[in-house]
């Protein structure tokens, strides 16, 4: 008994890391149809925002709020990889909608730029240039309609950017000059350290919790509920799904659906930055943090069933469950007199990469007898 | 001759020339570390020629080339690891007594044989292709949902071997530079500059080979594949079989194109299957062009070569490069180098600057030439 709930545990441990770094791409792939192959590259900017948080959190004058510095990192980090993301849609995917394998090498040079970009340029800087940026793109929002459209738009305009650089510089000089770990560039790997509620464990029927684990198996239901009813039950969700299932007729009746494009973009982004800040709790946050997720990512989406939420949940738990069974060689301690061929094979996967090498074996056969997915959507298209 | 010029191929034939004319030229020229590259680049250019086949005439993107590239290479590699451990304790490989292994493992001993070598090279990557394509072409899985589950299989593959210490030496990969053949060491001098002259021959016949695959029947039926397959099958074709054959090819080239480079490279490593290394490959082909197959010749060539020179002068710099070259080449570029030369690029180039009339008409017609349209 015992045995089975820590199993069970750990495999919805490792099930909703997953969740939480597909969730993302099962919007943005699943709804949008988009491969962005820099998904990786968005948790890495969230697991590196993480990081920063937690050092400014660090300085005296914040030191007595230090606990609560994961708090204040989930919304920035949603922020940052969220921008990061509508300024790829802007920049480089519009330009392709329609098509899928142009996108994924794009998307590819964008992963390989943004990896050497934490490599070559120091935090501090990075932190200045998309404060610019959230700045840039965020205050013509917030100005009065009558400045943008009347005749000094360009200049208001102007301004705005302007008055955002100028924020983005005085961050980038105010960290390197009061953190010194982040104004220089450095490619080694960093590590966040958990406030002190956050490390040890649970202990419940003699099984001990790790306590990060169970702050990510909270973030990811609230996530994941969060984005069921943001898709189901609000106008901007309504507005997103109806454009997924037929773009002309949604421009037809008047759905945006060019800020929709962006909104979905940013959104799947910013989760991805909130899966970073999971990611920076479990190991070393580094510039390849990202490559490692994005193929598990893929296989989830695929697994559930392109553009079916419930699909990508149950996938990952699926794939996490399985993982952890065949990587930690529970099967052997659940099954302790198994013949001795069958005994040499589980043995021969117990690790964590030969458990994926096994996994992913399993998801290629399980898709020759679903091709679709375990919930394939429906559709009368050829091209389905 | 007069006929390419015709039909506005001359881009074609000069390159041609060119590629020829560095061939023959390169070992009198070049240093021997500077050929050896060249050597290594264009073994990689074969495994290029394979990838615009499937892409570029099948429309089938593989992110996983690098598997039956590294099949290729770990071939090779087991064949001279046997051939110069005779004199090793129980006469097999030195790496296997750091894991305690006295024993060879069962598939490597087919490996003594130069003959079964030089079949598996090319063999055991095809028929992998023509299982892994099988399997997925026959579900209709196509598209971005074929190139994830390459790249998944290559993720199986890489992890397998970076794995397997006691199987075949794990991350550290086979050593090739100290053994022998036909007496002699394979990093010597001497014998790279054979080497060159094989890879340089054996590009070219993969090019010719590649070539008659496109032209003729079979090839119409990859190019009604890639732009129209629905309608391909509806008119009583297969195209699962189709798919499969030519990603088999495409498999066996890249194997060849493997057992080249490891030869040259003195070391094969999993690192050869990791996800990058795979993607780049793509990137060589739809720089020079995909659909044209001296595009991925010189695509390939000319992409490796910039790397090694502005990672020389600007270290760590690459990668920004690379990644706008993948930016650029899909957003300004999409037919690649020659496909901009023989879409009328330079022309519309000089008339945006104003030198040269625009064209009226779109698409463009051969009346464009005329100077005046007949109703």
């Amino acid at each position: 008994m015992q045995l089975l709930f820590e199993s069970l545990f750990n495999g919805v441990a490792i099930g909703s890391v997953l969740l939480m770094a597909a969730l993302g791409l099962a919007i943005v792939f699943g709804l949008m149809g988009v491969i962005n192959l820099a998904h990786g590259e968005l948790i890495m900017l969230g697991a590196y925002t993480t990081y920063v948080v937690q050092l400014i959190f660090k300085l005296p004058a914040l030191q007595p709020l230090y606990n609560a510095y994961v708090l204040v990192a989930i919304p920035l980090a949603f922020i940052v990889s969220g921008v990061v993301g509508i300024l790829l849609e802007r920049t480089v995917i519009r330009r392709l909608y329609g098509n899928p394998l142009e996108t994924l090498l794009a998307t590819w040079g964008v992963s390989l730029i943004l990896q050497q970009f934490v490599r070559s340029v120091p935090l501090a800087q990075a932190a200045g240039v998309i404060l610019a940026l959230v700045m840039g793109f965020g205050l013509p929002l917030l100005l009065p309609d009558q400045l943008l459209t009347g005749p000094r738009a360009r200049l208001v305009r102007a301004g705005s950017w302007a008055v955002s650089a100028l924020g983005g510089v005085l961050l980038a000089g105010g960290l390197a000059s009061q953190i010194s770990q982040i104004a220089r560039a450095t490619s080694r790997n960093v590590d966040v350290t958990a406030p002190k509620w956050m490390r040890g464990g649970i202990e419940w029927m003699d099984i001990t919790f790790p306590v990060p684990r169970l702050v990510i198996i909270v973030m990811t239901i609230i996530a994941v509920v969060g984005v069921i009813w943001f898709l189901n039950r609000s106008v901007w969700g309504m507005r997103i799904r109806s454009v997924t299932q037929n773009r002309s007729m949604s421009d037809c009746l008047g759905i945006p659906t060019d800020t929709v494009d962006v909104l979905t973009f940013g959104i799947g982004s910013g989760l991805a930055g909130v899966a970073g800040v999971a990611v920076s709790l479990l190991g070393s946050v580094g510039p390849n943090v990202g490559t490692s997720y994005i193929v598990g990512c893929f296989m989830v989406v695929v697994l559930g069933g392109v553009g079916n939420l419930l699909g990508t949940v149950i996938a990952s738990f699926a794939i996490g469950l399985c993982t952890d069974l065949i990587g930690a060689g529970r099967l052997l301690t659940i099954w302790p007199d198994m013949p001795a061929p069958l005994e040499q094979v589980v043995s021969f996967f117990a690790t964590t990469s030969m458990a994926q090498v096994m996994v992913f074996t399993l998801i290629v056969v399980l898709l020759q007898f679903r091709p679709a997915g375990l919930f394939p959507q429906k559709g009368r298209m050829v091209e389905a | 001759m007069f006929q390419a010029f015709q039909q506005r191929r001359w881009p074609l034939v000069l390159l041609w020339i060119l590629i020829v004319a560095a061939i023959v030229a390169a070992p009198t020229l070049l240093p021997v570390f500077r050929l050896n590259q060249l050597g290594m680049f264009l073994s990689l250019s074969i495994v290029a020629l394979g990838i615009d086949l499937i892409w570029g005439f099948t429309g089938l993107l593989s992110l996983g080339q690098g598997i039956f590239f590294a099949l290729g290479g770990y071939a090779a590699g087991m064949y001279l690891q046997l051939n110069s451990s005779a004199d090793n304790p129980n006469g097999i490989p030195e790496f296997f007594s750091l894991y305690g292994v006295d024993r060879l493992p069962f598939f490597w001993e087919p490996f003594h044989s130069p003959v079964f070598t030089l079949i598996a090279i090319w063999l055991i990557p095809a028929l992998l292709a023509a299982v892994l394509g099988n399997l997925v072409f026959r579900n209709r899985i196509k598209g971005v949902y074929f190139s994830i589950l390459t790249q998944a299989a290559l993720l199986v593959f890489f992890n397998f071997f970076n794995g397997q210490q006691k199987l075949i030496n794990g991350t550290n990969g086979l050593k090739t530079d100290v053994t022998q053949l036909f007496g002699q060491m394979v990093g010597s001098a001497e014998m790279q500059r054979g080497f060159f002259w094989f890879t340089a021959v054996m590009v070219i016949l993969a090019w010719i080979f590649v070539r008659w695959v496109v032209r003729g029947r079979f090839g119409d039926v990859l190019i009604a594949i890639r732009d129209d397959e629905p309608r391909l099958r509806f008119t009583g074709f297969n195209p699962t079989l189709f798919k499969t054959i030519v990603f088999a090819i495409a498999g066996g080239l890249a194997g060849i194109g493997g057992a080249l480079f490891t030869v040259q490279s003195g070391i094969i490593s999993p690192q050869e299957m990791s996800v990058p290394k795979s993607i780049e490959m793509v990137i060589w082909v739809a720089v020079g062009g995909r659909g044209t197959l001296v595009g991925a010749i010189f695509g390939t060539v000319a992409i490796q070569f910039a790397e090694t020179f502005v990672s020389e002068v600007w270290p760590q710099s690459w990668l920004f490069f690379q990644g706008a070259l993948f930016i650029l080449v899909v957003t300004v570029l999409p037919e690649g180098v020659i496909g901009w030369f023989k879409t009328d690029g330079p022309r519309n180039l000089l008339s945006r600057v104003g030198l040269a009339r625009r064209l009226v008409t779109y698409p463009q017609l051969e009346i464009d030439g005329q100077d005046e349209v007949q109703p």
